[in-house]
């Protein structure tokens, strides 16, 4: 049975700091100040799960059939609590759907899609997405960014074909962070180099080709995730004589960890031709090898801009203390209103939780009117009926701003709090937070849109409480 | 069939505490000096109270639960005491209690307290507090200012107005409220302000800048309401008698459904109508001789104008701007400086207002005196617009 990938959709974060930034706020301890390009960098509200939720609903594109969801991830969220559960119920999946977190290594990522590509699940989605610590002043600061790519496995390939993969377990540690940890500690990239990543490629591509009967010649594209420097003349000794590297997003969002090698291959399947063929390196106390041909179907199931879309979504920001504040390095005062207590009450999120991690309300069976929360009797002060509400997920409905404000006073950690009222069209209302959305940018009328996000932060019992929010629909 | 509260209750006694950061008074200080005041005016013992209710909102900062602040702050002799809490309507909402009481002929004299001692939490503005176990895991962060900022954005898209405009209405709104507050000796806010201040002042949630921000304050205000009848057995031939008492909360339609588009106050215009009908008023523009209204903010206080049905649907910032609610209006408007500038103690407000009413008819208020009303109103909006319970309250000069 011909097994691949159907759909492949990233998300990459609205902000993307400068490195310029970076080292002109660390100009008193370096020689000289310099930095190419940004790095993609998550608000106060994301972390490795909402980015996957966002990329795991555009790849689903509203396909409802998957049969698992796997989430590969270095920086889950939760330790013990189903951090692809959560996943699967933000996407209103059924409760049947299997969940497995992938995690461990740099590698999850690929480990975990090279195994549902050799499975037989019907269709599973995999979402990939690290939002990585960093110390500040340290290398990985200024070369790790935050993303997250999930695609489609299953038994279609419409995008492309799973030709084989090999790999090799290998205790090589380059960097690690030992559990409890907030960073990595990274030994020197020289050894990495002629180590690690020159043995482990050339013997894992060796071994593919051998194994696929594919010849070198045939790769058109490599997607190998080791910094430009090392990778230009790795791939010179392998012999593919007509495959380029693909673009490793160094200037526009960084190394985003496990969910980097898909990212890099989105970028690959937007432009590829019918026939290429793609090899995916994945590495990390270790090395994956796979060979992906792209599909006859590609160019029809594909708009083409699945990773540029996401590039040009990006703001360049030069702001180097938000970007230490939202990725928790640097404990600004928020005064007194932040010390409000957070806790949650779990008993109230297990019986409302497809209101709070899918966004379900209800439409009354005796008016129609869609609302949010569901509720035993219905809001529209014309029915006002005891009537059964069927389920309504609300994630994707087009909806405006009928009021807002921006809140200097209320606790944020990212100033002002926009929230208002916003309409669904076709009925139903709900009072909600905004996400990424700048001073002036609001106003009634306009067309928002949905997103998974972290709704508050429990430092005091250690716990991200989610919900949506509503942010601008750019054009 | 029910005929109302209208002419069934007297108020034969009232008290305010001077209102502001209070900083060495608690709770039960400032109930004493309000109940104090409202004794001697009212020429009764202590004794006589057969019921009392007690409004408190913030009970965590204030008090605690029950009506056992109240019992114990007076030394009441164990006659009944009701705690009651309807957000910002909850000193309109005591006083309810009350004259229900008073009405039913259960009791003859009943107390209505309402007390907020804010100045306790450590910071400025609101003490933050949980939505409940449910809403806290959806419902934004959202602070008075920032709830009540969204009928801004509203009224202007609803009116076309540029929220420049609006602004500049808005102004006066507060303008107006500091100069009464100048011959208010217990206001909490006594100094005038010009236009350019309150346009050029910080934001504090959008089109909400500080002095578009009632003061947050302590204060207790209450009533002392007995029947018409032993009104006059005190002496009291020129007597305020209670002439509507209504409230109107949300049951989610503003927060849920459509049919509102943000710009006013739904539950006002029924508390309103109610209150119009139990009062017998067919023209409460012309018929009520002053208003106290729920400022919290500036463009409350603009949106209700309309709710109110005092003026036309998108007239209130030319009303406004026209000096239509001045002191020297038609329709006087937050006489005392309103919660503005008197101060908002959540609990005390609603007595707060109608203290000012009372004095007015009574012709008390010395040099903020209006002229001679024989009718006054006063309006909560307790919540968020969203999500809110409105009252409305209207008291009469009852002269034998």
């Amino acid at each position: 049975m011909t097994r691949g990938i159907s759909s492949i959709a990233v998300y990459v974060p609205r902000r993307r700091l400068s490195r310029r930034a970076i080292s002109e706020a660390l100009a008193w301890r370096l020689q000289s100040v310099g930095g190419r390009g940004e790095r993609a960098y998550g608000n106060w509200d994301e972390d490795a799960l909402t980015m996957a939720v966002e990329a795991g609903r555009a790849a689903l594109g509203g396909r409802e059939a998957v049969a698992g969801v796997t989430f590969a991830s270095t920086t889950h969220p939760f330790l013990d609590r189903s951090n692809s559960g959560l996943v699967a119920e933000a996407l209103a999946l059924p409760a049947q759907v299997t969940t497995q977190d992938a995690a461990g290594s740099q590698r999850a990522g690929t480990s975990a899609l090279m195994a549902l590509l050799e499975g037989t699940a019907p269709s599973t989605l995999l979402v990939a997405a690290d939002r990585r610590a960093t110390q500040p002043g340290s290398v990985q600061e200024l070369n790790y960014g935050d993303g997250a790519a999930a695609v489609v496995v299953d038994g279609q390939a419409e995008l492309a074909e799973y030709l084989g993969g090999y790999s090799e377990n290998i205790d090589f540690v380059d960097h690690y962070r030992q559990a409890g940890e907030r960073h990595d500690y990274a030994l020197e990239d020289r050894w990495v180099r002629t180590e690690a990543w020159g043995p482990f490629v050339r013997r894992a591509v060796a071994a593919l080709l051998a194994k696929t009967s594919v010849a070198a010649p045939a790769i058109t594209r490599v997607v190998l995730t080791a910094p430009r420097a090392t990778a230009e003349p790795l791939i010179r000794t392998l012999g593919l004589t007509n495959a380029t590297l693909v673009d490793g997003l160094h200037d526009r969002v960084g190394d985003t960890g496990v969910a980097h090698p898909l990212l890099m291959l989105a970028g690959a399947l937007d432009e590829a031709m019918p026939g290429e063929v793609i090899l995916v390196i994945g590495f990390g106390q270790g090395i994956d090898a796979l060979l992906l041909r792209v599909s006859d179907s590609a160019p029809q199931r594909r708009t083409g801009r699945v990773l540029s879309g996401a590039l040009a979504r990006g703001l360049t920001d030069h702001a180097y203390v938000r970007f230490l504040s939202h990725g928790g390095a640097l404990a600004l005062d928020w005064g007194m209103r932040a010390e409000r207590d957070m806790r949650t009450a779990h008993s109230v999120h297990y019986r409302k939780r497809a209101a709070l991690n899918g966004f379900v309300g209800g439409r009354c069976t005796a008016c129609d009117t869609v609302q949010f929360p569901a509720a035993p009797a219905c809001v529209n002060p014309e029915c006002r009926a005891f009537a059964p509400q069927t389920p309504i997920r609300l994630v994707d409905l087009p909806a405006t701003v009928k009021t807002y404000t921006e809140d200097w006073l209320a606790f944020t950690p990212s100033p002002p709090l926009v929230y208002g009222n916003v309409a669904f069209e076709g009925g139903g209302n709900a009072f909600i937070e905004f996400a990424d959305v700048d001073p002036g940018e609001v106003s009634v009328g306009a067309a928002v849109m949905f997103v998974f996000r972290i709704k508050d932060i429990d430092h005091a019992r250690g716990f991200h409480r989610y919900f949506w929010k509503a942010t601008l629909r750019r054009s | 069939m029910a005929s109302g509260i209208r002419d069934k209750v007297a108020i034969v006694g009232m008290g305010c505490s001077r209102f502001g950061e209070r900083w060495n008074m608690g709770a039960d200080d400032l109930m004493v000096e309000a109940f104090t005041e409202a004794m001697a005016d009212a020429g009764v013992e202590r004794d006589r109270i057969e019921a009392a209710w007690l409004g408190v909102f913030y009970q965590e900062q204030s008090t605690s639960k029950s009506g056992l602040p109240l019992s114990m702050a007076l030394r009441l002799p164990n006659v009944p005491v009701t705690r009651v809490e309807n957000l910002c309507a909850t000193g309109t909402e005591a006083l309810r209690g009350a004259v229900y009481a008073v009405a039913s002929g259960a009791v003859d004299i009943a107390l209505a307290m309402g007390v907020e001692k804010l100045k306790d939490t450590g910071f400025g503005g609101l003490p933050e507090r949980a939505k409940g176990t449910f809403e806290d895991q959806w419902q934004p962060g959202f602070t008075p200012p920032g709830a009540f900022a969204q009928l801004g954005a509203a009224y202007a898209a609803r009116h076309g107005l540029s929220i420049d405009e609006l602004r500049r209405a808005m102004a006066h709104v507060s303008v107006k409220s500091h100069a009464n507050a100048l011959d208010n000796p217990k206001a909490h806010l006594r100094t005038p302000i010009t236009s350019e201040q309150v346009l050029g002042a910080p934001m504090v949630a959008f089109p909400l800048g500080v002095y578009d921000c009632c003061g947050v304050s302590d204060g207790a205000a209450c009533a002392i309401v007995t029947t018409p009848e032993i009104a006059a057995s005190l002496g009291k031939r020129d007597h305020v008698s209670v002439k509507a008492l209504q409230l109107a909360p949300s049951n989610g339609a503003e927060m849920g459904h459509a049919s509102w588009d943000g710009s006013y106050t739904p539950t006002t215009r029924l508390a309103a109508s109610r209150a119009y009908r139990e009062a017998g008023l067919t023209d409460p523009a012309s018929q009520l001789g002053l208003i106290e209204v729920h400022d919290c903010f500036s463009v409350t206080e603009l949106v209700v104008m309309e709710d109110l049905g005092l003026s036309a649907p998108g007239r209130a910032p030319a009303d406004i701007l026209n000096g239509r609610y001045d002191r020297d209006g038609a329709i006087p408007c937050q006489t005392d400086g309103g919660l503005k500038c008197f101060g908002h103690p959540v609990g005390a407000s609603g007595l707060r207002m109608a203290y000012e009413i009372y004095t007015q008819l009574l012709g008390r208020a010395g040099a903020r005196q209006v002229g001679a009303p024989s009718l006054g109103l006063s309006h909560n909006l307790g919540g968020i617009p969203n999500r809110n319970v409105a009252s409305v309250a209207i008291f009469g000069l009852n002269q034998f």
